[in-house]
């Protein structure tokens, strides 16, 4: 194959690939958007295999045999509450293989057309580290990130003195390293700059809380486009370039988005530290709260025109989607008007909530994103909220000193009545009294958020 | 003036670098919220195209150390593309329209 060929190739591979983000603008469009991914990682693949200089197949066969059959049976098998821990897994081994295609290069670099061992030109120097680095703490951040988000490790900030000053100097001696390793390539320093990116990548991410890892997963998924980007230019491979870049860029999105919907500063969310309980804001005044029973939200909910369904990951955990979801279909079914009021940091990662209510088979146009749909609260008879608490709280908006001061929340307290299913008065991931508890115009439902479906079900 | 075959290839893969950047931004702003956990997943399987450098590692036919991280990586990549693909079209199957 001629290498004008092989770049048509690979060109027709990325415009595949960005046919395939394309598609996720809606649900309907969507499918086909993945198999023009599918198409084009073929293309490109096929194309990688056609190259003069791929000789033996036998370890290819093997690695895309072995690492397929895996890689299916886990995606086959994934419970979707899990989706972040397995982003996160994912996201490691791509750090893993850069860092394993840059050292590659370094051992073998007549293999890519850099040069000779000992020999490698100065431009895939320089290339080779900003993709070797990125790898390498995309690989050990994840895998951090992974342990928190799967309660192998406490996902509470791991903070000590002097951190941030000590994280800089570790960053300086990267970079320092990195200099040395343009200048006389020398595989010792390329290996220990290696070492001293995988550390980091642990120091980066233990001072973040569970609260923010939906911008943790983000980032590093922006990271791991960044890593194959550096790859590419290494290897001069266009696909490659556009890849890196598009999901650098999609990952950067997101990050923005889920800091947006927390109103935190990306800044903050890296220098850690935040969301390990500790403060609890005392609320002052009547704390008198009503209590109800299954047989009141039916009759509340029967008696309404209009439901809104504030689900939170609190829905997932007790697995009452499909049981809410039932609950829905018979209002419906009673000439109510119910819909579901999605926000953004809902779930664990983006999109997340969106994804488990799809699973309880709730039709994608019933679910609404906070913007869409919170000025249809105050004219709303029924806000039944369940496993949600913090994206409810109004102190967001009223309190300055607040930790969620300034963070978009659902304004359930406007409906007419507020059904709050809820286990006890305990606070929320952020650790704070939610004052719409006390309302007058909300009724607690206490009891876990599967049962109390199931009993609101039978009650209607 | 240097000619345009003069010019650096470096500079070819910035541009393209570059204009994928803005694809990427537009695009990605485009997608729906509610798609955000499949576009992730999506994202996390073709950034896997990282394999085509592992593939490049693993091909030649003498043995060397570089050859078997090439290899290691094909593998990594290949559970990646498979796994992020297949879990992408489990999700996108769930989406449904009322019936």
């Amino acid at each position: 194959m001629t290498a004008n060929l092989a770049a048509i190739l690979y060109l027709i591979a990325g415009v595949c690939f960005i046919m395939a983000l394309r598609g996720l603008s809606s649900p309907g469009t969507a499918r086909r958007g993945n198999l023009f991914g599918v198409i084009g990682m073929v293309v490109a693949v096929g194309t990688t295999l056609a190259q003069p200089g791929v000789d033996d197949y036998l370890w290819i066969l093997i690695g895309l045999g072995v690492g397929g059959i895996i890689g299916t049976v886990i995606a086959l098998k994934i419970p979707m509450t899990a989706m972040p821990q397995l982003m996160a897994g994912f996201h490691s081994l791509v750090g893993l293989a850069a860092v394993l295609v840059a050292g590659a290069a370094l051992l073998s670099p007549e293999v890519f057309h850099i040069g000779a061992v000992g020999d490698i030109r100065f431009i895939s120097r320089i290339e080779m580290s900003i993709g070797v680095i990125i790898g390498a703490l995309t690989f050990t951040g994840s895998l951090v990130a992974f342990a928190k988000l799967q309660e192998l490790v406490s996902g509470a900030p791991l903070v000590f003195p002097g951190q941030h000053l000590f994280n800089l100097l570790v960053a300086v001696a990267i970079v320092a390293l990195a200099v040395i390793f343009c200048v006389d390539q020398s595989p010792t320093v390329f290996w220990i700059m290696t070492a001293l990116a995988l550390a980091f990548g642990v120091l980066m991410i233990v001072p973040i809380g569970g609260a923010d890892m939906p911008v943790v997963i983000s980032m590093l998924n922006s990271y791991s486009g960044w890593a194959a980007a550096g790859i590419g230019f290494t290897l001069e491979n266009t696909v490659l370039i556009i890849v890196g870049a598009l999901v650098g860029s999609s990952g950067a999105i997101l990050s923005y988005i889920m800091c947006k919907a927390m109103n935190r500063s990306f800044v903050s969310v890296i220098l850690g530290g935040f969301g390990g309980g500790g403060e609890m804001a005392e609320l002052t005044g009547d704390k008198t709260v009503r209590p109800g029973s299954a047989d009141d939200a039916a009759f509340i909910m029967k008696n309404a025109s209009s439901v809104i369904i504030v689900p939170g990951y609190g829905l997932a955990v007790a697995q009452a989607q499909h049981a809410v979801r039932e609950m829905a279909d018979m209002l419906k079914a009673e000439g109510v008007e119910v819909r579901y009021a999605v926000h953004p940091v809902a779930g664990r990662m983006p999109g997340h909530m969106n994804v488990l209510l799809a699973e309880a088979n709730v039709p994608y146009e019933d679910v609404f994103e906070l913007d869409d749909i919170n000025s249809d609260l105050p004219n709303t008879d029924v806000a039944f909220v369940v496993g949600a608490n913090d994206v409810t709280n109004p102190l967001a908006k009223t309190d300055p000193q607040s930790p969620i001061a300034g963070m978009p929340i659902l304004d359930v307290e406007r409906a007419k009545t507020v059904l709050f299913v809820k286990r006890s008065l305990s606070p929320g991931y952020a650790g704070i009294d939610n004052p719409v508890f006390y309302n007058q115009n909300t009724m607690m439902l206490f009891g876990d958020a599967k049962k109390m479906a199931e009993e609101i079900v039978k009650a209607i | 003036m240097e000619h345009i075959l003069d010019i650096h290839p470096l500079i070819t893969a910035i541009t393209v670098f570059v204009l994928a950047v803005f694809i990427g931004y537009y695009v990605v702003w485009s997608v729906t919220p509610a798609l955000h956990t499949p576009l992730m997943s999506v994202t996390n399987a073709i950034s896997s195209v990282i394999i085509v450098g592992a593939l490049l590692a693993a091909a030649p036919m003498e043995d060397g150390v570089g050859k078997v991280l090439g290899a290691v990586a094909v593998g990594l990549a290949a559970v990646n593309i498979f796994g992020g693909f297949v879990v992408t079209q489990r999700m996108l199957a769930m989406f449904k329209k009322k019936s």
